[in-house]
């Protein structure tokens, strides 16, 4: 089976304890993340993780089978690039005498759409929210400009399929 | 004190007390230390009500606690101080969690002041226990005692059952919170057992009404799942042969005519043969371990599979099925029952016979009947079932004498054989009897153990004598760690490595301990042995000194196919 990208959302309580449960599942696989990152999610008080691993079809399949047979996970789904919405967002802070010294530089933050956040006598910091190679190109292309400082959010994702959440939280809620 | 609410006002120590007693629980294994003090305050004050067991050490509490679980079918519960107490239940922990034995681990920890400070005894229990516990949690409120405690229970023993840990810290133990109880009904992020599908149920029938030569191999799901007469009723009414796995053991009665004996490495020789034979593999409440397929590559390739199983995590995690009846066995087999049709296999059951024969000729009967000088460990076996009428709790260990015991133990009810199955956790034997002969006292508990398995926690025998726990115990010596010197003749040019053992006088130890000790050395001796030990109404120690290179057949070596199966 070939490996390619998959990310894993998972829907959970927000209970201590439960992202070293979930890290252990892929620690036992010998299984590295790509990326990892957590937030709220559209329900109050249910907590998103979106997890994006390099695997096959199989090991997804198991992994998301053991990540949903926690106790504290509502449920979880794996998802290729194609059904999902996916960014990254990453920062660059550069010399600010070289965006007046380098003309060029102004060219690679405008074709980039790259916003900047702050200026400073010192330093000016930009953002760019995109694709992992959007991102990345913009790093390679300041690079020799002097990158002082880079940064990259792990990705998020929302998936083109319905998740089915409430429904679930709903169902319990009416049997009990 | 009473509140308006029906509340009462006591320390967290004493809630978790009354949460135990609450949850029916009025036994519990432990040792005592720092920071759990105000919890064992709370027990010598409700003694009356709750009989705590002072194990000889953490790891024989939480084996113990396992052992209990195992025959009685109740919740276990063990309990630690931080530290290295805790530590020290680990091994305990990740044996009921690949065994799904439910237990209750209650572990104190050190003031939430001083988490993460490097305390005196603290350690990261929750961190450590998290791979090996189906839930834990870490208490620092009185107030949350009664939630969490209640939620604790109701993980452990729905769905598939296993271990959850509840570390509280001290200061949470002395504070004080207004108590009331209310059982945990549901969590909505836990679904313990799914609804069964109806059109898998058809299909399932359907490759059943189609199978030529159908067999079954059950697992402890069907003894989790008070499943048995289930059981029992498909297979007289479907006419299957039937075969077990290492904790499906005893879930039907040995001389019931469906079945037809031991799947796996050690297992007889028909069953493993002619899971490559069958046409129809039908796998109840069992999660294809690798020691019962073998090579996976080659395992059951011929067959349709149907999965009966309640966790959705075990189907098609090692064995690709063509159907899964996703719910708890009992219901899945009595839905199947309600509409499977009365059949016999006549030529197929006589594939089984002729095979059976086989393994008398070339194994069985040098096992049973030795016409060699030296003892072995299946006519010790033989002669404990003679004894105990076939009806005899056995507990056993790790390695050789686990196999033989197995193999030639016989029983006539349910939830009678305890042993570490998914971990092989040397040691587990003499605590785990301690715990089964209380979950079970009106049976006979017999612990069998090699000399190896019974050094790593012979301390308990203190725990046997001080509470008078009349188990009989039978290590079966053979100066070796049999199994590892076994796999050394087999695969290592007979380069024996560390497995040899001198040992100390075992009969010396128990009269230590205070405990009624013999040791048979010769045939002609252990009739007489094992009746007087059977009819001791005291806890018995039994040393039979075995023939010290025999090895256990069949043999599936270790990746090669289940139809590979070695006789000699």
């Amino acid at each position: 089976m070939k490996n390619i990208t998959y990310t894993i959302s998972v829907y959970a309580e927000n209970n201590v304890g439960l992202l070293n449960r979930i890290s252990a599942i892929f620690l036992k696989r010998h299984i590295n993340l790509e990326s990892f990152s957590t937030s709220a999610s559209e329900i109050p008080d249910v907590f998103r993780f979106v997890i994006v691993v390099n695997t096959d079809a199989d090991r997804v399949r198991k992994i998301v089978q053991q990540i949903e047979k926690q106790v504290d996970v509502i449920k979880a789904f794996y998802h290729t690039d194609e059904e999902t919405i996916f960014q990254e967002n990453a920062l660059y802070k550069v010399k600010s005498s070289s965006l007046f010294e380098e003309r060029h530089i102004q060219n690679i933050i405008k074709s980039s759409h790259a916003t900047i956040v702050t200026v400073s006598p010192e330093f000016f910091v930009i953002e760019l929210t995109g694709f992992r190679e959007e991102t990345e190109q913009l790093r390679k292309d300041l690079t020799p400009y002097g990158l002082l400082q880079f940064v990259r959010s792990g990705r998020i994702s929302v998936t083109k399929a319905k998740m089915g959440i409430s429904e679930i939280l709903n169902k319990f809620k009416n049997t009990k | 004190m009473t509140n308006h609410d029906n509340s009462i006002r006591i320390s967290g120590a004493e809630a978790v007390i009354r949460c135990l007693l609450e949850e029916g629980a009025d036994l519990v294994y432990g040792y005592p230390g720092g920071a759990i003090m105000p919890i064992y305050d709370e027990l010598y004050k409700y003694q009356d009500k709750l009989h705590h067991v002072l194990t000889r050490h953490e790891q024989g509490a939480a084996h113990s606690a396992q052992g209990f679980a195992r025959t009685s079918g109740k919740v276990g519960v063990a309990m630690a101080t931080s530290g290295p107490g805790a530590t020290n239940l680990v091994t305990g922990i990740a044996d009921a969690q690949i065994d799904s034995t439910p237990m209750v681990c209650i572990t104190g920890q050190v003031a939430s002041h001083l988490l993460g400070s490097d305390a005196f005894q603290e350690t990261d229990i929750i961190g450590i226990s998290t791979p090996v516990t189906k839930w834990n949690y870490q208490i620092t409120k009185a107030i949350e005692i009664p939630e969490i405690m209640a939620k604790a229970f109701y993980i452990a023993r729905t769905g598939r059952p296993g271990p959850v840990l509840i570390d509280i810290t001290k200061d949470a133990q002395f504070d004080s919170l207004d108590f009331s109880y209310k059982k945990c009904t549901g969590i909505r992020s836990y679904t313990p057992t799914a609804k069964l599908c109806n059109k898998s149920i058809e299909e399932a029938l359907e490759l059943i009404n189609q199978a030529k030569k159908p067999f079954v191999v059950w697992g402890q799901g069907v003894i989790l799942g008070n499943a048995e007469s289930e059981l029992k009723t498909f297979l007289e009414k479907s006419g299957i042969p039937a075969a077990w796995t290492i904790l499906g053991l005893s879930a039907l009665p040995t001389n019931h005519p469906m079945n037809r004996g031991m799947v796996g490495m050690h297992g007889n020789y028909a069953p493993n043969i002619l899971t490559n034979e069958c046409d129809l593999l039908i796998a109840i409440g069992m999660r294809f371990d690798d020691r019962v397929t073998g090579d996976l590559n080659t395992y059951a390739k011929q067959a349709k599979i149907i999965h009966l199983e309640l966790d959705p995590a075990e189907v098609n995690k090692n064995v690709v099925v063509d159907v899964a009846l996703i719910s708890d066995c009992k219901i899945s087999l009595q839905e199947l029952n309600k509409k499977i049709k009365t059949k016999v296999y006549p030529n197929w059951i006589k594939c089984f016979d002729d095979l059976d024969k086989i393994e008398y000729e070339k194994v069985i009967k040098y096992d049973l009947h030795p016409k060699k000088e030296g003892l072995t460990m299946g006519e010790s076996i033989e002669m404990i079932n003679k004894y105990s009428k076939n009806d005899a709790i056995i507990v056993t260990d790790v390695g050789q004498h686990q196999m033989v015991a197995c193999r030639y133990a016989k029983f006539s009810q349910t939830k009678s054989n305890v042993t570490s199955g998914g971990l092989g956790t040397m040691g587990f034997a003499l605590p785990a009897a301690i715990g089964a002969k209380m979950g079970a006292p009106r049976r006979e508990v017999v612990a069998v153990i090699g000399d190896g398995g019974y050094q790593m926690t012979i301390q308990e025998l203190g725990t046997i004598f001080q509470q008078q726990i009349a188990v009989k115990i039978v290590v079966l010596n053979n100066d070796f760690l049999g199994m590892v010197r076994q796999w050394q003749q087999l695969f290592f040019d007979k380069r024996y490595a560390s497995t040899e053992m001198v040992n100390p006088d075992f009969v010396t130890i128990a009269k230590g301990f205070r405990i009624k000790a013999k040791r048979v050395e010769k045939r002609d001796e252990l009739e007489t042995a094992i009746s007087e030990m059977i009819n001791s109404k005291e806890p018995y120690f039994l040393e039979i000194c075995v023939e010290k290179e025999d090895n256990v057949f069949p043999m599936i070596p270790s990746g090669a196919s289940v139809s590979d199966i070695r006789l000699e």
